[in-house]
């Protein structure tokens, strides 16, 4: 197998680089599961309270869409992972497709792999190095997580089908991965793809989910993530389900080993045509270029967000009426939601869809970084134009984005859902619903900047901040942690509407927060060195 | 155009520049010469207003580099050592981007420097090699109306066709009055192109002044073939080297002892003479002869 000759080398160089990245994501996965598990497991002692608050879940459209159903109501370790399980599956899945990319198709484009290629490395050893060091990284999570429900209690069978689900469903993507970073040439465009099959799979099933009421409840079995709800850890542990992820794992992963030999280094399978010898007459300023560099980026994320909206706009007809009882009260208030009803069925799909547009405002802002790194910022600013000037490019494109991305996602939701209910006062609270998301997004924007500008050396402080606010708006309420904690988080602050009272306070003084941190950020690299 | 006096800059406990001068004339080439980690390309940054020295005065063009970037970059064009591009955008949409970011490009010369530097515009930068994103910069810099060049070991990557093609359009630019600083390890380039050199070690300068001014300072090396055996060098002061092959001898010899040593050729009696002036690769070997090693740096290591 020469082929595969230097794997090892390789996986040690990967482990060695996303030593402490891999360490915290598999701790903070493990520790998040079971500790909400914990609580999950307190705050439903008896079996009576257990299959109320599952009956209020299974019969809620917003929770089957966003974490499937408890398949089994009597059982406290359903009800004690509903919620920690579909997000830890899909985390480890994102975590896997990121590595694979990381350490294939950017090695590669960077020029780095070239130099590792040149020295005793087989062919296939970069993409299967890769594979491994995702599937490991699967494998340790999911090992942790099954460890972690195990000694909070919890029976060992689901515990392990859960951990197990975790890796299968890490392995899966991780091989599609494999796939994209052989078709795209970049890795942004890479790991978009793989990522756009995870964001597909995960509709899908939210799709077949909630709407197993009506007879769809197949559609779910059309998505790798819906196969995980299937093999219903702490529910029928259905261990077969996870056979056949792991069969198709290795039917995926052998597909991109075959385009892998099919293409040259550096090239991805579609040639490269001639492109225009001259610039177009827009071509001529730095936020034309971050335009045209991020166009094809936010028209697919934006054509995503519009789909979801009619997802969610179609499903809001199936939204029940829920019992009224105060403990499943308790529990939706602790989901997030306020009400059991449309409104906050509503409101909390467009509050998600308020992180997601942060989301892509924090990848496209953080493209000012990439360029500086990368030396791309330098033959820019070596014209005439001035540093906030160029700085502006990307992030206008980040600021209007993200708030075109709510746009799209409340017009096709607002106008389905009015269609849907006839109600065309509902279609436009649904578009102001997202709209009130757009100054918490920008405030996060706003962090990125502000670490762009002061310490650029530690921007991933974005992702870090975005991470800290979901996790405190999922979590929070669960571990009783104290409003003013919770409050940190921008979109803990953002009116939940439909349903709730538009207040303009806070969407003012978020939208001045975002513009002081920004300000602070243009300030700072205003005075620093640039590369 | 340039002036820099006792410029500093550390990054973190590492000094980039240590009090480098430079002084760049208008309508001079001047070279910057210097090996890998000497500071060229930190003095080209701080020009360029994207590093703030820590100490100095940087002056560019009768302005400050820090702060008056966008009025001084109209001004000047500049070719990175080390060129990245958009990978999905054309060499030709990367060439007229930065001219019209400049404040324009002259679409005649664009069109003939393509020609000349045989570079295709119409590929995605992805698909160019080394060398050819390297013409990218170049002609984009190249085809802008600018006062001054700052030229950062501009023909990395280029083959020796494309170099002397390079050569070629610097030499264009003089002509047209234009001043150019060109940094460069590469001697052979600096000597073909730059009218005063600056040699800079360690963050400062070592040597300023023309090749002729610097030649006139180093040791002339001769070799000749002589009537009978060499007679007088070995002990006379001020030849070094010397290595004596039965009639034939080579050595080098200082500047004003050469005529001493010529004398004591011809009492032996020359029949063949070569002399030549001292390379830039000699001087250079001055300043560094103690970091280099092996018996060439011994020899030309005491100045």
């Amino acid at each position: 197998m020469s082929s595969l000759v230097g794997t090892g080398a390789l996986v040690r160089l990967a482990l060695r680089r996303d030593r402490i990245i891999l360490a915290a994501f598999i701790v903070i996965l493990v520790v998040m599961v079971a500790a909400s598990a914990n609580a999950t497991i307190k705050l439903y002692p008896s079996l009576a309270s257990r299959l109320e608050v599952a009956a209020t879940i299974n019969d809620a459209t917003a929770t089957l869409a966003m974490y499937g159903p408890i398949h089994d109501d009597t059982s406290i370790g359903a009800l004690a992972t509903f919620k920690t399980g579909m997000l830890g599956a899909v985390a480890v899945a994102v975590l896997a497709l990121l590595i694979v990319i990381r350490h294939t198709r950017t090695e590669e484009e960077t020029g780095r792999l070239e130099l590792l290629g040149a020295t005793v490395v087989g062919r296939h050893a970069p993409l299967t190095a890769a594979l491994l060091v995702a599937g490991g990284a699967g494998l340790v999570s999911g090992v942790g997580t099954a460890v972690g429900l195990i000694a909070v209690g919890l029976p060992t069978a689901g515990s392990v089908v859960m951990g197990l689900g975790f890796v299968c469903l890490g392995i899966v993507f991780a091989a599609v991965a494999g796939v994209t970073a052989q078709l795209a040439r970049s890795a942004r465009p890479a790991a978009g793809m793989a990522g756009a099959a995870l964001g597909v799979a995960y509709l899908v099933r939210a799709i077949g989910d909630a709407s197993t009421a009506n007879g769809f409840g197949w559609i779910s079995w059309l998505s790798p993530v819906g196969w995980w709800q299937q093999s219903r850890p702490f529910a029928g542990n259905m261990w077969w389900v996870l056979a056949l992820m792991l069969v198709v794992a290795v039917a995926v992963s052998a597909l991109a080993y075959v385009l892998a030999a099919r293409r040259d280094f550096a090239a991805g399978l579609l040639p490269d045509r001639p492109g225009p010898a001259t610039a177009s007459a827009s071509l001529r300023s730095p936020l034309a270029l971050a335009w045209r560099l991020q166009r094809g980026s936010l028209f697919t994320w934006a054509a995503t967000f519009a789909t979801v909206g009619v997802v969610v706009g179609g499903l809001v007809s199936s939204v029940g009426n829920f019992a009224n009882n105060p403990q499943a009260r308790d529990f939706i208030i602790k989901l997030g939601g306020e009400h059991i009803l449309t409104d906050a069925y509503l409101a909390l799909e467009l509050g998600i869809m308020g992180i997601l547009a942060a989301v892509f405002g924090v990848r496209s802002v953080m493209r000012l970084r990439a360029e500086e790194s990368s030396l791309l910022a330098e033959p820019v600013l070596a014209t005439a134009v001035g540093r906030v000037r160029w700085a502006w490019s990307h992030l206008t494109v980040a600021l209007a984005g993200s708030a075109l991305l709510l746009v799209a996602v409340g017009c096709s939701a607002g106008l389905v859902s009015a269609l849907q209910l006839n109600d065309p006062g509902l279609g436009v609270r649904i578009l102001v619903g997202a709209l009130v998301q757009i100054p918490a997004a920008w405030s996060v924007i706003g962090i990125v900047v502000a670490a762009f500008g002061l310490v650029p050396r530690a921007i991933v402080i974005g992702w870090v901040a975005l991470l800290a606010f979901v996790l405190l708006g999922e979590f929070g309420p669960l571990f009783n942690l104290s409003q003013a904690v919770m409050n940190i988080s921008p979109f803990a602050h953002v009116p939940r509407i439909p349903g709730g009272a538009f207040a303009i306070a806070p969407m003012l003084w978020l939208t001045a927060i975002a513009a002081g941190l920004i300000v602070l950020g243009l300030g700072g690299f205003r005075r620093r060195d640039v590369g | 155009m340039v002036t820099i006096e006792k410029l500093n800059k550390s990054f973190g406990s590492t000094r980039a520049l240590d009090g480098l001068d430079l002084e760049v004339n208008a309508g001079e080439i001047h070279g910057l010469l210097g090996p890998n980690g000497a500071g060229k390309t930190t003095t080209i940054r701080v020009l360029l207003g994207l590093l703030r020295a820590d100490s100095g005065v940087a002056r560019l063009l009768g302005g400050d580099p820090w702060r008056d970037v966008e009025r001084l970059h109209r001004r000047l064009a500049y070719v990175p050592g080390e060129v990245t591009l958009w990978p999905n955008l054309t060499g030709g949409e990367v060439i007229d981007l930065l001219g019209r970011l400049r404040g324009g490009l002259d679409k005649k010369r664009r069109a003939d420097l393509l020609e000349r530097f045989e570079l295709d515009p119409t590929k995605k930068a992805r698909a160019y090699s080394k060398g050819n994103r390297q013409k990218v910069a170049l002609v984009a810099a190249l085809s802008c109306d600018v006062e001054l060049l700052l030229l950062d070991e501009p023909t990395a990557g280029l083959d020796p066709l494309m170099d002397a093609v390079f050569r070629e359009c610097i030499v264009e630019q003089r002509a047209q009055g234009r001043t150019a600083l060109l940094s460069s390890h590469i001697l052979s380039e600096v000597e073909a192109l730059a009218d005063r050199v600056s040699i800079i070690r360690d963050g400062r300068t070592v040597e300023v002044g023309s090749l002729a001014e610097m030649r006139h300072l180093a040791r002339v090396t001769i070799s000749a073939d002589l009537a009978g055996a060499p007679a007088g060098l070995t002990t006379m002061p001020g030849v070094h080297n010397l290595r004596v092959d039965g009639n034939h001898v080579e050595f080098m010899v200082d500047p004003d002892r050469l005529d001493q040593a010529l004398v004591a050729l011809t009492s032996v009696g020359v029949t063949s003479l070569t002399s030549h002036p001292p390379t830039l690769e000699e001087l250079f070997l001055r300043h560094y002869g103690d970091e280099s090693s092996g018996a060439q740096a011994g020899q030309v290591a005491t100045s």
